[in-house]
Protein backbone atom coordinates (compact mmCIF):
# COMPACT_ATOMS: atom_id res chain seq x y z
CA UNK A 1 0.00 0.00 0.00
CA UNK A 2 0.74 3.64 -0.94
CA UNK A 3 1.94 4.38 2.99
CA UNK A 4 4.31 2.40 3.01
CA UNK A 5 5.71 3.03 -0.22
CA UNK A 6 6.70 6.88 0.20
CA UNK A 7 7.54 8.55 3.10
CA UNK A 8 4.56 9.21 5.73
CA UNK A 9 5.28 13.08 5.10
CA UNK A 10 4.53 12.45 1.62
CA UNK A 11 1.64 10.89 1.46
CA UNK A 12 -0.35 12.23 4.60
CA UNK A 13 -1.25 15.54 2.85
CA UNK A 14 -2.85 13.64 -0.32
CA UNK A 15 -4.46 11.44 2.36
CA UNK A 16 -6.00 14.61 4.08
CA UNK A 17 -7.23 16.14 0.76
CA UNK A 18 -8.75 13.49 -0.61
CA UNK A 19 -10.58 12.63 2.65
CA UNK A 20 -11.44 16.69 3.30
CA UNK A 21 -12.86 16.63 -0.37
CA UNK A 22 -14.92 13.96 0.25
CA UNK A 23 -16.00 15.41 3.48
CA UNK A 24 -16.66 18.70 1.89
CA UNK A 25 -18.82 17.27 -0.64
CA UNK A 26 -20.72 14.47 0.34
CA UNK A 27 -23.10 16.71 2.20
CA UNK A 28 -25.95 17.99 0.35
CA UNK A 29 -26.99 21.39 -0.21
CA UNK A 30 -23.91 23.57 -0.99
CA UNK A 31 -23.65 23.46 -4.29
CA UNK A 32 -20.03 25.50 -4.29
CA UNK A 33 -18.95 23.71 -1.37
CA UNK A 34 -19.47 20.29 -3.25
CA UNK A 35 -17.27 21.58 -5.99
CA UNK A 36 -14.91 22.95 -3.74
CA UNK A 37 -14.99 19.67 -1.86
CA UNK A 38 -14.32 17.84 -5.28
CA UNK A 39 -11.46 19.75 -6.46
CA UNK A 40 -9.83 19.07 -3.23
CA UNK A 41 -10.26 15.59 -3.21
CA UNK A 42 -8.89 15.60 -6.71
CA UNK A 43 -5.77 17.12 -5.96
CA UNK A 44 -5.13 15.05 -3.69
CA UNK A 45 -5.50 11.79 -5.35
CA UNK A 46 -3.15 13.34 -7.92
CA UNK A 47 -0.60 14.10 -5.21
CA UNK A 48 -1.12 10.43 -4.02
CA UNK A 49 -0.80 9.14 -7.85
CA UNK A 50 2.46 11.36 -8.15
CA UNK A 51 4.40 10.26 -5.21
CA UNK A 52 2.98 6.50 -5.28
CA UNK A 53 4.55 5.91 -8.38
CA UNK A 54 7.83 6.96 -8.42
CA UNK A 55 8.26 4.96 -5.09
CA UNK A 56 6.98 1.83 -6.26
CA UNK A 57 9.31 2.05 -9.49
CA UNK A 58 12.52 2.66 -7.55
CA UNK A 59 14.85 -0.11 -7.93
CA UNK A 60 12.00 -2.07 -9.93
CA UNK A 61 13.81 -2.56 -13.39
CA UNK A 62 13.51 -0.99 -16.64
CA UNK A 63 10.59 -2.92 -17.39
CA UNK A 64 8.35 -2.40 -14.20
CA UNK A 65 5.43 -0.52 -14.96
CA UNK A 66 3.05 1.24 -12.66
CA UNK A 67 -0.84 1.70 -13.01
CA UNK A 68 -3.72 2.60 -10.67
CA UNK A 69 -6.16 0.12 -9.78
CA UNK A 70 -9.62 0.07 -8.70
CA UNK A 71 -9.61 1.79 -5.98
CA UNK A 72 -7.86 5.36 -7.67
CA UNK A 73 -10.56 4.63 -10.05
CA UNK A 74 -13.73 4.85 -7.90
CA UNK A 75 -12.43 7.43 -6.56
CA UNK A 76 -11.62 8.81 -9.22
CA UNK A 77 -15.46 8.25 -10.87
CA UNK A 78 -16.89 9.72 -7.31
CA UNK A 79 -14.80 12.98 -7.03
CA UNK A 80 -15.69 13.73 -10.59
CA UNK A 81 -19.76 12.78 -10.20
CA UNK A 82 -19.58 15.33 -6.93
CA UNK A 83 -18.35 17.78 -9.42
CA UNK A 84 -20.51 17.16 -12.30
CA UNK A 85 -23.22 17.32 -10.11
CA UNK A 86 -22.61 20.61 -7.77
CA UNK A 87 -22.00 22.32 -11.58
CA UNK A 88 -25.59 21.09 -12.78
CA UNK A 89 -26.84 22.08 -9.20
CA UNK A 90 -25.28 25.87 -10.09
CA UNK A 91 -26.71 26.24 -13.19
CA UNK A 92 -24.21 27.92 -15.03
CA UNK A 93 -25.13 29.89 -18.05
CA UNK A 94 -23.44 28.78 -21.36
CA UNK A 95 -20.58 30.92 -21.10
CA UNK A 96 -19.89 30.11 -17.92
CA UNK A 97 -19.81 26.10 -18.93
CA UNK A 98 -17.55 27.24 -21.77
CA UNK A 99 -15.33 28.70 -19.00
CA UNK A 100 -15.41 25.50 -16.39
CA UNK A 101 -14.58 23.63 -19.75
CA UNK A 102 -11.42 25.61 -20.58
CA UNK A 103 -10.40 25.74 -17.15
CA UNK A 104 -10.79 21.67 -16.90
CA UNK A 105 -9.50 20.86 -20.20
CA UNK A 106 -6.21 23.41 -19.29
CA UNK A 107 -5.77 21.99 -15.66
CA UNK A 108 -5.54 18.48 -17.39
CA UNK A 109 -3.17 19.88 -20.54
CA UNK A 110 -0.61 21.21 -17.84
CA UNK A 111 -1.18 18.09 -15.38
CA UNK A 112 -0.08 15.81 -18.65
CA UNK A 113 2.19 18.29 -19.72
CA UNK A 114 4.33 18.73 -17.09
CA UNK A 115 5.33 14.92 -16.68
CA UNK A 116 4.43 14.56 -13.32
CA UNK A 117 2.71 11.67 -14.10
CA UNK A 118 5.07 10.43 -16.56
CA UNK A 119 5.75 7.16 -14.61
CA UNK A 120 2.48 5.55 -15.22
CA UNK A 121 2.03 3.37 -17.34
CA UNK A 122 -0.55 4.56 -19.58
CA UNK A 123 1.71 7.87 -20.16
CA UNK A 124 4.47 5.26 -20.85
CA UNK A 125 2.67 3.77 -23.50
CA UNK A 126 1.76 7.24 -24.37
CA UNK A 127 5.71 8.03 -24.73
CA UNK A 128 6.63 5.28 -27.01
CA UNK A 129 3.84 5.86 -29.58
CA UNK A 130 3.98 9.58 -29.56
CA UNK A 131 4.06 10.07 -33.46
CA UNK A 132 1.46 7.09 -33.83
CA UNK A 133 -0.79 8.78 -31.23
CA UNK A 134 -1.10 12.07 -33.00
CA UNK A 135 -1.74 10.65 -36.34
CA UNK A 136 -4.57 8.25 -34.75
CA UNK A 137 -5.80 11.88 -33.01
CA UNK A 138 -6.22 13.55 -36.31
CA UNK A 139 -7.48 10.65 -38.35
CA UNK A 140 -10.29 10.07 -35.41
CA UNK A 141 -10.93 13.61 -35.73
CA UNK A 142 -10.87 13.69 -39.46
CA UNK A 143 -13.29 10.55 -39.55
CA UNK A 144 -15.87 12.21 -36.86
CA UNK A 145 -15.67 15.72 -38.30
CA UNK A 146 -15.33 14.78 -41.55
CA UNK A 147 -18.79 12.42 -41.40
CA UNK A 148 -19.98 15.25 -39.68
CA UNK A 149 -19.74 17.34 -42.66
CA UNK A 150 -20.42 15.11 -45.14
CA UNK A 151 -23.87 14.35 -43.69
CA UNK A 152 -24.66 17.66 -42.83
CA UNK A 153 -23.83 18.71 -46.86
CA UNK A 154 -25.99 15.67 -47.76
CA UNK A 155 -28.56 16.01 -44.89
CA UNK A 156 -29.67 19.33 -45.02
CA UNK A 157 -31.07 19.63 -48.44
CA UNK A 158 -32.52 16.19 -47.87
CA UNK A 159 -33.80 17.68 -45.06
CA UNK A 160 -35.44 20.62 -46.60
CA UNK A 161 -36.78 18.54 -49.43
CA UNK A 162 -38.64 15.98 -46.45
CA UNK A 163 -40.15 19.25 -45.14
CA UNK A 164 -41.45 20.31 -48.22
CA UNK A 165 -42.90 17.18 -49.33
CA UNK A 166 -44.97 14.89 -47.84
CA UNK A 167 -44.67 11.58 -49.38
CA UNK A 168 -41.01 12.06 -49.83
CA UNK A 169 -40.90 12.37 -46.50
CA UNK A 170 -42.90 8.92 -45.62
CA UNK A 171 -39.93 7.51 -48.51
CA UNK A 172 -37.04 8.37 -47.04
CA UNK A 173 -37.47 8.55 -43.01
CA UNK A 174 -38.20 4.87 -42.99
CA UNK A 175 -34.81 4.17 -44.90
CA UNK A 176 -32.67 5.82 -42.72
CA UNK A 177 -34.02 4.42 -39.47
CA UNK A 178 -33.35 0.94 -41.18
CA UNK A 179 -29.89 1.72 -42.14
CA UNK A 180 -29.54 2.91 -38.42
CA UNK A 181 -30.24 -0.46 -37.18
CA UNK A 182 -27.63 -2.10 -38.92
CA UNK A 183 -25.13 -3.51 -36.17
CA UNK A 184 -21.99 -1.10 -36.27
CA UNK A 185 -19.12 -3.95 -37.09
CA UNK A 186 -21.32 -5.33 -39.98
CA UNK A 187 -21.81 -1.39 -41.92
CA UNK A 188 -18.26 -1.12 -41.40
CA UNK A 189 -17.45 -5.11 -42.76
CA UNK A 190 -20.11 -4.28 -45.65
CA UNK A 191 -18.40 -1.27 -46.84
CA UNK A 192 -15.35 -2.90 -47.39
CA UNK A 193 -16.19 -5.00 -50.42
CA UNK A 194 -18.48 -2.56 -51.70
CA UNK A 195 -16.07 0.09 -51.59
CA UNK A 196 -13.58 -2.58 -52.99
CA UNK A 197 -15.41 -3.08 -55.81
CA UNK A 198 -16.12 0.49 -56.51
CA UNK A 199 -12.25 1.03 -56.49
CA UNK A 200 -12.02 -1.94 -59.13
CA UNK A 201 -14.36 -1.02 -61.33
CA UNK A 202 -14.75 2.96 -61.33
CA UNK A 203 -11.79 4.23 -63.28
CA UNK A 204 -10.43 6.76 -61.63
CA UNK A 205 -11.76 5.72 -57.98
CA UNK A 206 -9.08 4.66 -56.13
CA UNK A 207 -6.61 7.79 -57.61
CA UNK A 208 -8.87 9.67 -55.03
CA UNK A 209 -8.47 6.89 -52.31
CA UNK A 210 -11.36 4.93 -53.06
CA UNK A 211 -10.54 0.92 -51.84
CA UNK A 212 -12.15 -1.51 -49.36
CA UNK A 213 -9.45 -0.89 -46.97
CA UNK A 214 -8.60 2.06 -44.86
CA UNK A 215 -10.34 5.45 -44.52
CA UNK A 216 -12.53 5.35 -47.27
CA UNK A 217 -15.11 2.65 -46.37
CA UNK A 218 -15.40 3.37 -42.32
CA UNK A 219 -15.90 7.47 -43.79
CA UNK A 220 -18.78 5.80 -45.38
CA UNK A 221 -20.06 3.93 -42.50
CA UNK A 222 -20.23 7.22 -40.42
CA UNK A 223 -21.71 9.13 -43.12
CA UNK A 224 -24.83 6.69 -43.18
CA UNK A 225 -25.26 6.41 -39.66
CA UNK A 226 -25.24 10.30 -39.99
CA UNK A 227 -27.96 10.83 -42.00
CA UNK A 228 -31.19 9.82 -39.62
CA UNK A 229 -29.92 12.12 -36.94
CA UNK A 230 -29.17 14.99 -39.56
CA UNK A 231 -32.24 14.24 -41.66
CA UNK A 232 -35.15 13.72 -38.90
CA UNK A 233 -34.07 17.06 -37.10
CA UNK A 234 -33.99 19.14 -39.88
CA UNK A 235 -37.35 18.35 -40.42
CA UNK A 236 -38.24 18.45 -36.96
CA UNK A 237 -36.72 21.94 -36.67
CA UNK A 238 -38.43 23.41 -39.99
CA UNK A 239 -42.06 21.51 -38.53
CA UNK A 240 -41.56 23.24 -35.29
CA UNK A 241 -41.99 26.88 -36.83
CA UNK A 242 -45.06 28.90 -34.64
CA UNK A 243 -47.27 28.64 -37.42
CA UNK A 244 -48.21 32.67 -35.87
CA UNK A 245 -44.46 33.24 -37.20
CA UNK A 246 -45.11 31.56 -40.60
CA UNK A 247 -48.49 33.54 -40.74
CA UNK A 248 -46.73 36.51 -40.07
CA UNK A 249 -43.82 35.93 -42.66
CA UNK A 250 -46.41 35.25 -45.29
CA UNK A 251 -48.64 38.40 -44.74
CA UNK A 252 -45.04 40.43 -44.96
CA UNK A 253 -45.13 38.76 -48.21
CA UNK A 254 -41.53 36.93 -48.12
CA UNK A 255 -40.99 33.99 -50.63
CA UNK A 256 -41.11 30.62 -49.71
CA UNK A 257 -37.04 30.64 -50.27
CA UNK A 258 -37.00 33.67 -47.32
CA UNK A 259 -39.35 32.29 -45.01
CA UNK A 260 -36.78 29.48 -45.04
CA UNK A 261 -34.21 31.49 -44.54
CA UNK A 262 -34.99 34.37 -42.72
CA UNK A 263 -37.82 32.06 -40.51
CA UNK A 264 -37.90 28.93 -40.09
CA UNK A 265 -34.01 27.90 -40.07
CA UNK A 266 -33.28 30.93 -36.91
CA UNK A 267 -35.79 29.32 -35.34
CA UNK A 268 -35.51 25.67 -36.18
CA UNK A 269 -31.91 26.50 -35.66
CA UNK A 270 -31.37 24.32 -31.98
CA UNK A 271 -33.17 21.29 -33.18
CA UNK A 272 -31.11 20.99 -36.14
CA UNK A 273 -27.71 21.43 -34.19
CA UNK A 274 -29.17 19.01 -31.68
CA UNK A 275 -29.58 16.58 -34.37
CA UNK A 276 -25.28 17.31 -35.23
CA UNK A 277 -24.68 17.04 -31.41
CA UNK A 278 -26.12 13.21 -31.76
CA UNK A 279 -24.02 12.29 -34.69
CA UNK A 280 -20.97 13.62 -33.24
CA UNK A 281 -21.08 11.97 -30.19
CA UNK A 282 -21.77 9.26 -31.94
CA UNK A 283 -19.58 9.34 -34.47
CA UNK A 284 -16.49 9.76 -32.30
CA UNK A 285 -17.50 6.85 -30.56
CA UNK A 286 -18.27 4.67 -33.74
CA UNK A 287 -15.26 5.56 -34.99
CA UNK A 288 -13.23 3.38 -32.79
CA UNK A 289 -14.97 0.49 -34.67
CA UNK A 290 -12.74 1.53 -37.49
CA UNK A 291 -9.42 0.82 -36.11
CA UNK A 292 -11.03 -2.98 -36.89
CA UNK A 293 -11.16 -2.60 -40.51
CA UNK A 294 -7.78 -0.65 -40.76
CA UNK A 295 -9.56 3.17 -40.88
CA UNK A 296 -7.56 4.10 -38.03
CA UNK A 297 -8.30 6.00 -35.24
CA UNK A 298 -7.76 5.63 -31.54
CA UNK A 299 -9.48 2.06 -32.37
CA UNK A 300 -6.21 0.77 -33.62
CA UNK A 301 -5.03 1.34 -29.78
CA UNK A 302 -8.25 -0.24 -28.73
CA UNK A 303 -8.02 -3.08 -30.85
CA UNK A 304 -4.29 -4.00 -30.58
CA UNK A 305 -4.43 -3.89 -26.77
CA UNK A 306 -7.40 -6.24 -26.68
CA UNK A 307 -5.25 -8.40 -29.04
CA UNK A 308 -2.45 -8.13 -26.66
CA UNK A 309 -4.04 -8.07 -23.40
CA UNK A 310 -2.22 -4.77 -23.22
CA UNK A 311 -4.76 -2.93 -20.84
CA UNK A 312 -2.47 0.45 -20.92
CA UNK A 313 -3.15 0.79 -25.05
CA UNK A 314 -6.83 0.01 -24.46
CA UNK A 315 -6.65 2.83 -21.81
CA UNK A 316 -4.45 4.91 -24.62
CA UNK A 317 -7.06 4.30 -27.14
CA UNK A 318 -10.51 4.39 -24.89
CA UNK A 319 -9.40 7.45 -22.51
CA UNK A 320 -8.60 10.34 -25.19
CA UNK A 321 -11.79 9.10 -27.13
CA UNK A 322 -14.20 9.73 -23.87
CA UNK A 323 -12.29 12.54 -23.23
CA UNK A 324 -13.36 13.78 -26.72
CA UNK A 325 -16.85 12.48 -26.49
CA UNK A 326 -17.41 14.43 -23.40
CA UNK A 327 -15.81 17.93 -24.68
CA UNK A 328 -17.66 17.47 -28.10
CA UNK A 329 -21.35 17.09 -26.23
CA UNK A 330 -20.87 20.09 -23.83
CA UNK A 331 -19.56 22.26 -26.64
CA UNK A 332 -22.62 21.43 -28.59
CA UNK A 333 -24.96 21.65 -25.84
CA UNK A 334 -23.54 25.87 -25.34
CA UNK A 335 -23.82 26.00 -28.89
CA UNK A 336 -27.41 24.85 -28.99
CA UNK A 337 -28.01 27.07 -26.20
CA UNK A 338 -26.61 29.80 -27.56
CA UNK A 339 -28.68 29.74 -30.48
CA UNK A 340 -32.23 29.37 -28.66
CA UNK A 341 -34.05 32.03 -29.08
CA UNK A 342 -35.78 32.75 -25.61
CA UNK A 343 -40.12 32.26 -26.03
CA UNK A 344 -40.05 36.16 -25.18
CA UNK A 345 -38.27 37.06 -28.33
CA UNK A 346 -40.73 34.96 -30.68
CA UNK A 347 -43.39 35.89 -29.22
CA UNK B 1 -49.33 -1.22 -43.29
CA UNK B 2 -49.76 -3.13 -46.43
CA UNK B 3 -46.33 -3.61 -47.19
CA UNK B 4 -45.56 -5.33 -43.25
CA UNK B 5 -48.30 -7.73 -43.99
CA UNK B 6 -46.00 -9.40 -46.63
CA UNK B 7 -42.18 -8.08 -45.42
CA UNK B 8 -42.64 -9.12 -42.19
CA UNK B 9 -43.46 -12.97 -42.78
CA UNK B 10 -40.60 -12.93 -45.56
CA UNK B 11 -37.31 -11.28 -43.07
CA UNK B 12 -38.71 -13.85 -40.48
CA UNK B 13 -38.72 -16.79 -43.25
CA UNK B 14 -35.05 -15.79 -44.71
CA UNK B 15 -33.41 -14.91 -41.17
CA UNK B 16 -35.14 -18.74 -40.11
CA UNK B 17 -33.41 -19.99 -42.96
CA UNK B 18 -30.29 -18.35 -42.53
CA UNK B 19 -29.80 -19.78 -38.94
CA UNK B 20 -30.82 -23.21 -39.12
CA UNK B 21 -30.21 -23.93 -42.36
CA UNK B 22 -27.67 -22.21 -43.86
CA UNK B 23 -26.58 -24.45 -47.00
CA UNK B 24 -29.19 -23.50 -48.69
CA UNK B 25 -28.08 -20.23 -48.96
CA UNK B 26 -24.11 -21.53 -50.81
CA UNK B 27 -24.95 -20.63 -54.47
CA UNK B 28 -26.06 -16.68 -53.17
CA UNK B 29 -22.35 -16.02 -50.36
CA UNK B 30 -20.52 -18.41 -53.29
CA UNK B 31 -19.18 -15.52 -55.66
CA UNK B 32 -18.27 -13.11 -52.56
CA UNK B 33 -15.88 -16.05 -50.90
CA UNK B 34 -12.28 -16.17 -51.68
CA UNK B 35 -11.82 -19.11 -54.23
CA UNK B 36 -11.88 -21.90 -52.42
CA UNK B 37 -12.42 -20.77 -48.79
CA UNK B 38 -15.39 -21.80 -46.90
CA UNK B 39 -18.76 -20.16 -48.20
CA UNK B 40 -20.02 -20.82 -44.73
CA UNK B 41 -19.45 -20.08 -41.23
CA UNK B 42 -18.56 -23.62 -39.96
CA UNK B 43 -16.66 -23.50 -36.81
CA UNK B 44 -19.37 -22.71 -34.73
CA UNK B 45 -23.22 -23.39 -36.23
CA UNK B 46 -25.24 -19.99 -36.92
CA UNK B 47 -27.98 -21.66 -34.75
CA UNK B 48 -26.01 -22.08 -31.42
CA UNK B 49 -24.09 -18.65 -32.17
CA UNK B 50 -27.71 -16.65 -32.49
CA UNK B 51 -28.73 -18.14 -29.41
CA UNK B 52 -26.02 -17.25 -27.42
CA UNK B 53 -26.03 -13.82 -29.36
CA UNK B 54 -29.86 -12.89 -28.13
CA UNK B 55 -29.09 -14.94 -24.61
CA UNK B 56 -26.27 -12.05 -23.88
CA UNK B 57 -28.94 -9.44 -24.89
CA UNK B 58 -31.60 -10.84 -23.25
CA UNK B 59 -29.78 -11.20 -20.14
CA UNK B 60 -28.18 -7.82 -20.17
CA UNK B 61 -31.47 -6.02 -21.54
CA UNK B 62 -33.86 -7.78 -18.53
CA UNK B 63 -31.02 -6.70 -15.65
CA UNK B 64 -30.95 -3.41 -17.34
CA UNK B 65 -34.53 -2.75 -17.11
CA UNK B 66 -34.92 -4.14 -13.55
CA UNK B 67 -32.80 -1.93 -12.82
CA UNK B 68 -33.24 1.14 -14.35
CA UNK B 69 -37.14 1.26 -13.82
CA UNK B 70 -36.19 0.58 -10.04
CA UNK B 71 -34.28 3.30 -9.89
CA UNK B 72 -36.59 5.30 -11.72
CA UNK B 73 -39.45 4.65 -9.08
CA UNK B 74 -37.10 5.59 -6.49
CA UNK B 75 -36.18 8.79 -7.42
CA UNK B 76 -39.95 9.84 -8.66
CA UNK B 77 -40.87 9.00 -5.04
CA UNK B 78 -40.44 12.04 -2.27
CA UNK B 79 -37.88 9.76 -0.68
CA UNK B 80 -35.80 9.61 -3.36
CA UNK B 81 -36.26 13.08 -4.86
CA UNK B 82 -32.78 14.13 -3.31
CA UNK B 83 -30.77 11.87 -5.98
CA UNK B 84 -32.81 13.35 -8.91
CA UNK B 85 -30.91 15.80 -10.10
CA UNK B 86 -27.38 13.42 -9.58
CA UNK B 87 -28.92 10.60 -11.71
CA UNK B 88 -29.86 13.00 -14.57
CA UNK B 89 -26.31 13.82 -14.48
CA UNK B 90 -25.12 10.42 -14.94
CA UNK B 91 -27.54 9.73 -17.54
CA UNK B 92 -26.52 13.13 -19.51
CA UNK B 93 -22.52 11.99 -19.03
CA UNK B 94 -23.60 8.29 -18.93
CA UNK B 95 -25.40 9.27 -22.83
CA UNK B 96 -21.73 10.63 -24.38
CA UNK B 97 -19.81 7.13 -23.29
CA UNK B 98 -19.22 5.21 -26.55
CA UNK B 99 -20.43 1.42 -26.17
CA UNK B 100 -17.31 0.33 -27.78
CA UNK B 101 -15.18 2.34 -25.09
CA UNK B 102 -17.77 1.03 -22.12
CA UNK B 103 -16.61 -2.45 -23.38
CA UNK B 104 -12.66 -2.02 -23.93
CA UNK B 105 -12.75 -0.74 -20.17
CA UNK B 106 -14.88 -3.72 -18.65
CA UNK B 107 -12.24 -5.58 -20.11
CA UNK B 108 -9.21 -4.79 -17.65
CA UNK B 109 -11.75 -5.25 -14.74
CA UNK B 110 -13.26 -8.43 -15.90
CA UNK B 111 -11.07 -10.28 -17.95
CA UNK B 112 -12.24 -11.81 -21.44
CA UNK B 113 -14.92 -13.45 -22.34
CA UNK B 114 -19.22 -13.04 -21.67
CA UNK B 115 -18.45 -10.88 -18.38
CA UNK B 116 -17.42 -7.71 -19.87
CA UNK B 117 -19.83 -7.47 -22.70
CA UNK B 118 -22.55 -8.49 -20.62
CA UNK B 119 -21.62 -5.91 -18.26
CA UNK B 120 -21.27 -3.07 -21.29
CA UNK B 121 -24.15 -4.07 -22.56
CA UNK B 122 -26.21 -3.71 -19.24
CA UNK B 123 -24.73 -0.78 -18.30
CA UNK B 124 -25.51 1.21 -21.76
CA UNK B 125 -28.48 -0.54 -21.62
CA UNK B 126 -29.29 1.30 -18.39
CA UNK B 127 -29.61 4.79 -19.55
CA UNK B 128 -32.54 5.35 -22.15
CA UNK B 129 -34.55 2.96 -20.08
CA UNK B 130 -34.24 5.23 -17.06
CA UNK B 131 -33.82 8.41 -18.82
CA UNK B 132 -37.79 7.06 -21.11
CA UNK B 133 -38.83 5.78 -17.25
CA UNK B 134 -38.30 8.89 -15.23
CA UNK B 135 -39.98 11.05 -18.38
CA UNK B 136 -43.01 8.52 -18.04
CA UNK B 137 -43.33 8.35 -14.18
CA UNK B 138 -43.15 12.16 -14.20
CA UNK B 139 -45.54 13.51 -16.64
CA UNK B 140 -48.50 11.37 -15.57
CA UNK B 141 -51.97 12.69 -16.38
CA UNK B 142 -52.55 15.13 -12.82
CA UNK B 143 -56.39 14.55 -13.24
CA UNK B 144 -55.73 10.28 -12.88
CA UNK B 145 -53.64 10.78 -10.25
CA UNK B 146 -56.09 12.76 -7.78
CA UNK B 147 -59.01 10.29 -9.33
CA UNK B 148 -56.62 7.74 -7.94
CA UNK B 149 -56.24 9.14 -4.99
CA UNK B 150 -59.65 10.40 -4.52
CA UNK B 151 -60.83 6.20 -4.98
CA UNK B 152 -58.82 5.62 -2.01
CA UNK B 153 -55.92 3.94 -3.51
CA UNK B 154 -52.74 3.69 -1.37
CA UNK B 155 -49.49 4.33 -2.54
CA UNK B 156 -48.30 0.95 -3.27
CA UNK B 157 -51.72 0.45 -5.38
CA UNK B 158 -51.04 3.65 -7.04
CA UNK B 159 -47.60 3.00 -8.13
CA UNK B 160 -48.71 -0.81 -9.32
CA UNK B 161 -52.18 -0.20 -10.98
CA UNK B 162 -51.84 3.42 -12.34
CA UNK B 163 -48.58 4.66 -12.61
CA UNK B 164 -46.59 1.91 -14.23
CA UNK B 165 -49.17 1.02 -16.54
CA UNK B 166 -49.43 3.90 -17.68
CA UNK B 167 -45.86 4.41 -17.97
CA UNK B 168 -45.36 1.20 -19.74
CA UNK B 169 -45.81 2.96 -23.53
CA UNK B 170 -42.91 5.24 -23.34
CA UNK B 171 -40.66 2.89 -21.02
CA UNK B 172 -41.08 0.29 -23.63
CA UNK B 173 -39.50 2.66 -26.12
CA UNK B 174 -36.70 2.84 -24.04
CA UNK B 175 -36.55 -0.29 -23.75
CA UNK B 176 -36.80 -0.76 -27.45
CA UNK B 177 -33.65 1.81 -28.07
CA UNK B 178 -31.54 -0.03 -25.74
CA UNK B 179 -32.55 -3.36 -27.31
CA UNK B 180 -31.45 -2.08 -30.41
CA UNK B 181 -28.09 -0.93 -29.14
CA UNK B 182 -27.41 -3.90 -27.32
CA UNK B 183 -27.66 -6.35 -30.30
CA UNK B 184 -25.32 -4.32 -32.57
CA UNK B 185 -22.51 -3.61 -29.15
CA UNK B 186 -23.21 -7.59 -28.97
CA UNK B 187 -21.11 -7.76 -32.20
CA UNK B 188 -18.11 -6.17 -30.90
CA UNK B 189 -18.60 -8.33 -27.88
CA UNK B 190 -16.29 -11.05 -30.37
CA UNK B 191 -13.38 -9.15 -29.85
CA UNK B 192 -13.17 -10.10 -26.26
CA UNK B 193 -13.95 -13.17 -26.90
CA UNK B 194 -17.69 -13.73 -26.21
CA UNK B 195 -19.78 -15.99 -28.21
CA UNK B 196 -21.55 -13.87 -30.32
CA UNK B 197 -22.78 -13.51 -34.30
CA UNK B 198 -19.72 -10.55 -34.00
CA UNK B 199 -17.39 -14.00 -34.16
CA UNK B 200 -18.85 -14.60 -37.86
CA UNK B 201 -18.09 -10.82 -39.30
CA UNK B 202 -14.99 -10.67 -37.60
CA UNK B 203 -13.57 -14.20 -39.36
CA UNK B 204 -14.57 -12.51 -42.39
CA UNK B 205 -12.99 -9.34 -41.70
CA UNK B 206 -9.64 -11.36 -40.72
CA UNK B 207 -9.51 -13.83 -44.25
CA UNK B 208 -10.96 -11.52 -46.21
CA UNK B 209 -14.03 -13.43 -46.37
CA UNK B 210 -17.00 -11.43 -47.63
CA UNK B 211 -19.25 -13.96 -47.71
CA UNK B 212 -19.05 -14.30 -43.65
CA UNK B 213 -19.60 -10.77 -42.93
CA UNK B 214 -22.57 -10.13 -45.23
CA UNK B 215 -23.72 -14.03 -43.26
CA UNK B 216 -23.51 -12.69 -39.57
CA UNK B 217 -24.31 -9.04 -40.73
CA UNK B 218 -27.69 -10.07 -42.15
CA UNK B 219 -28.39 -12.06 -39.41
CA UNK B 220 -27.88 -9.49 -36.66
CA UNK B 221 -29.58 -7.24 -38.82
CA UNK B 222 -32.30 -9.52 -38.98
CA UNK B 223 -32.60 -9.71 -35.95
CA UNK B 224 -32.65 -5.77 -35.05
CA UNK B 225 -35.10 -4.86 -37.20
CA UNK B 226 -37.53 -7.81 -36.54
CA UNK B 227 -37.07 -6.90 -32.53
CA UNK B 228 -37.72 -3.24 -33.62
CA UNK B 229 -40.72 -4.40 -35.21
CA UNK B 230 -42.50 -6.20 -33.05
CA UNK B 231 -41.54 -3.56 -30.19
CA UNK B 232 -42.92 -0.40 -32.24
CA UNK B 233 -45.85 -2.98 -32.48
CA UNK B 234 -46.32 -3.83 -29.35
CA UNK B 235 -45.83 -0.27 -28.24
CA UNK B 236 -48.64 0.71 -30.23
CA UNK B 237 -50.89 -1.96 -29.53
CA UNK B 238 -50.55 -0.85 -25.52
CA UNK B 239 -50.74 2.98 -26.28
CA UNK B 240 -54.12 1.89 -28.83
CA UNK B 241 -55.11 0.21 -25.28
CA UNK B 242 -54.21 2.95 -23.24
CA UNK B 243 -56.08 5.77 -25.18
CA UNK B 244 -59.46 3.03 -25.62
Amino acid sequence: MAWNLASPLAVLPGLAAVLLGLGLGLPAGFARLRLVGAVVGLAGLLWLLMQGAPALLDGAGEYARVSPAVGFWCLLVVLMLLMADALATMALGPMQRGAVLLTVIGALAIMLGSGVLADLSVMQEYAARRDAFVSELVRHLGLAFGSLAAAAVIGFPLGVLCHRREQLRGAILPVLSFLQTIPSLAMFGLMIPLLGWVGDTVPGAQAIGIAGIGFAPAFLALVLYSLLPVVGNTVAGLGATPPAALEAARGMGMTPAQRLLRVELPLGLPIILTGLRIVLVQNIGLAVIAGLIGGGGFGTFVFQGLNQTATDLILLGALPTVALALTAGIVMDILVELTRRTPKDTR
Amino acid sequence: MKIGMILRPALIALLLALVVRPDWFVPVFAPLAPEGGPVIYQRASLLSLSLSHLGLVLMASLAATFVAVTLAIFVTRPAGAAFRPLSRTITNIGQTFPPVAVLALAVPALGFGAGPTLVALFLYGLLPIFENAITALSTLPPATMEAARGIGLSRWQRLVRVELPLALPVTLTGIRLSVVIALGTATIGSTVAARTLGEVIIAGLLTNNTAFVLQGGLIVGLFAVLIYDAMVLLERHLARRMGG
